[in-house]
């Protein structure tokens, strides 16, 4: 029992990771229909980021709260950059394609910011900064809550947060989601699709550029590939939740890293990386719309 | 419904296996280990990009996890080199009398029979439950059965785990691998004769149908159901022919050589050449095998720069570069058709 809790907290810490992740590909699935594979180098970049600007700040010399922000923030914003270029140059260009072209750009971008990486940062992991010092809050026997986690934690919530409110209480949140629902009408009433495209690759990019930092601090070794891994399962955390929902995403993020912690806990952690596709086709085949997504008939 | 005017003919093939009779010789003189290399590897490809056309191109499924069956053909058939072929070769030299040139010359399509026959089992059982699936979703589920397909054979230990498997018998006189350009080459032409043959047959007007239109092509009788299952269990099973010269050539499996990443490439073949030519596949598959070589003396942006080819290529010809045309003697022969 003890284990279990254990492994639930440190599930859920991990799992608010893999959400954050996760609603960059639900929400550019949401407007394009498109399956975002650069998305998991987008964290990438956004730990490495992290990584520059700490040790530029010296933020990871002493430790703080403040320091984490600013990092945090770095990051977001030169993630929310990347991803509108990404958006720009790679998918933009086929918005009219067959539907497989952008797909092939998107692995092509996925490719490049992978090797482009190794070379401007080195293939070798380094160890991500020490953005805050771990001490264990709460001990209630032999189950443990560390600082980290909870920081984990509330930081995905608070940006899980900030992002419902932005998509359901802003007018640009109003407009992706009548993109989202039919872009040919939304083009017609006038809403700006480049612009709020754009946008919500700018939102997406920058919740994986935070994911980034916050597995940083847990689990602190980066390198240049490691968003392959990550991005796969966010992604399937995503069609876990119901693609295209961003309540889903969250709830399919958490239920993920449960998983897989659950998985490495009881049975071996070499079937760490087969649970979330195992999930998957589970999914898929009970339920294909996912937990919270809705089913989409078709129509002759 | 788009159907390409010209069909590959009988001349065209008889042409390409001549031709890579004749590479066969001329590269074995040359004795250059690098070349050689790079056209197994080439055809390697060609198989693998072929067999999923025959889903993306023509059936108009999406499978992004073909890189599982490949890995299905490459451990059977090595598991079968380091198991089997003492059992084989000894029924053949004692039960039936041969010699053994006769058992090496009836291994390798005994590899090829099991290796693709597993692969093909393996794309059934996966086909049952995904292929009710659609589009987007179809997709994730094949890649989520390659990545199942790949962690499982990493925790199998009669197959190596995470060490891999070296494809060699226990005995030294049976120990032979099928590794020369005529084996491959000769697989590549078989594979492409049958996908052709198959793909502008009747039966390959309703894998068409279904990638055109499901509703209209079962309202017509077509069940899309069996076609899809078909198009899936006959693409596994060149998907497994591809995994069998990759072991044979390599001498050595690991799981890493099939991650998602080869599903990938695969899908860069077909996308590129364009969906549902199989002319447009072969010329991708070589020209994406070819060109890491080429890139050589950059070195290190060696990738980028095939990154940067991928996106470039696919943002100038969206549709592909053949799109959905075939190879036909016509474009050497015959001028335009007027428009009527």
């Amino acid at each position: 029992m003890e284990v279990f809790l254990q492994q639930l907290i440190n599930g859920v810490a991990w799992g608010s990771i893999y959400a954050l992740i996760a609603l960059g590909y639900t929400m550019v699935y949401g407007v394009l229909k498109l399956i975002n594979f650069a998305h998991g180098e987008v964290y990438m970049v956004g730990a490495m980021t992290g990584y520059y600007v700490a040790r530029w700040l010296g933020v990871d010399a002493n430790p703080s709260a403040g320091g984490l922000l600013i990092v945090l923030l770095a990051a977001m914003m030169v993630c929310a950059a990347l991803g509108m270029l990404i958006e720009r140059i790679a998918y933009r260009p086929l918005r009219r394609a067959p539907r497989l072209a952008p797909l092939i750009t998107a692995i092509g971008v996925s490719l490049l910011l992978q090797n482009l990486g190794q070379i401007v940062f080195g293939a070798d992991p380094k160890v991500a900064p020490g953005l805050l010092s771990s001490r264990v809050l709460v001990q209630a026997g032999s189950i443990a809550v560390t600082s980290l986690q909870v920081v984990i934690f509330a930081v995905s919530l608070s940006l899980c947060a900030g992002l419902t409110f932005a998509v359901h209480r802003t007018r640009m949140g109003k407009a992706m989601r009548a993109v989202s629902f039919d872009r040919e009408a939304a083009a017609l009433m006038g809403i700006p699709i480049d612009r709020v495209i754009a946008y919500t690759f700018a939102l997406g990019s920058a919740l994986a550029a935070a994911a980034g930092i916050l597995v940083g601090l847990s689990n602190p070794k980066i390198d240049p590939l490691m968003g392959v891994m990550p991005g796969l399962k966010a992604f399937v955390a995503a069609v876990l939740g119901g693609i295209g929902s961003i309540p889903g995403a969250m709830l399919g993020g958490v239920l993920m890293g449960i998983a897989e912690t659950m998985v490495s806990g009881y049975l071996s952690s070499t079937y760490r990386d087969a649970i979330a596709f195992v999930i998957l086709i589970g999914v898929l085949v009970l339920r294909p719309e996912g937990l919270l997504g809705k089913p989409e008939r078709e129509k002759v | 419904m788009a159907v390409p005017k010209k069909l590959p003919n009988g001349a065209g093939l008889l042409i390409a296996f001549v031709s890579l009779v004749a590479f066969d010789r001329g590269f074995s003189l040359l004795d250059n280990a690098y070349l050689n290399q790079v056209l197994i590897l080439a055809g390697i490809n060609i198989v693998l990009a072929v067999s999923l056309n025959l889903i993306n191109g023509f059936t108009g499924q999406f499978s992004i996890g073909h890189a599982g069956f490949m890995a299905i053909g490459a451990y059977v058939s090595a598991a079968a080199s380091v198991y089997l072929s003492v059992p084989f070769f000894s029924f053949v030299e004692n039960s039936l009398g041969w010699p053994i040139a006769a058992g090496q010359l009836l291994f390798f399509p005994f590899l090829l029979a099991l290796g693709g026959l597993a692969a093909a089992l393996a794309g059934f059982l996966v086909g049952f439950p995904v292929l009710r699936l659609r589009g987007d979703y179809l997709a994730i589920a094949t890649l989520g059965f390659g990545e199942i397909i790949r962690v499982l054979i990493l925790n199998v230990e009669a197959v190596g785990g995470a060490r891999g498997l070296s494809v060699a018998s226990p005995d030294p006189r049976y120990d032979i691998r099928y590794e020369g350009l005529f084996a491959v080459f000769g697989i590549v032409v078989l594979t492409v004769w049958a996908l052709a043959r198959l793909s502008y047959s009747i039966r390959g007007r309703a894998y068409l149908a279904v990638r055109d239109d499901e509703v209209a092509a079962e309202s017509i009788g077509v069940s899309a159901a069996r076609i899809k299952s078909e198009a899936f269990v006959i693409s596994s099973f060149f998907a497994g022919l591809a995994g069998v010269l990759f072991a044979q050539s390599q001498g050595y499996v690991h799981t890493n050589s099939f991650t998602f990443l080869r599903s990938i490439e695969a899908i860069a073949f077909v996308v590129l050449g364009g969906m549902g030519s199989i002319t447009g596949c072969i010329l991708a598959a070589v020209a994406l095998t070819v060109a890491p070589e080429v890139l050589r003396p950059v070195a290190e942006y060696r990738m980028v720069a095939y990154a940067f080819i991928l996106i470039a290529m696919m943002l100038l010809r969206p549709g592909g570069l053949l799109g959905m045309k075939e190879f036909s003697w016509g474009w050497f022969f015959r001028r335009k058709e007027k428009p009527s």
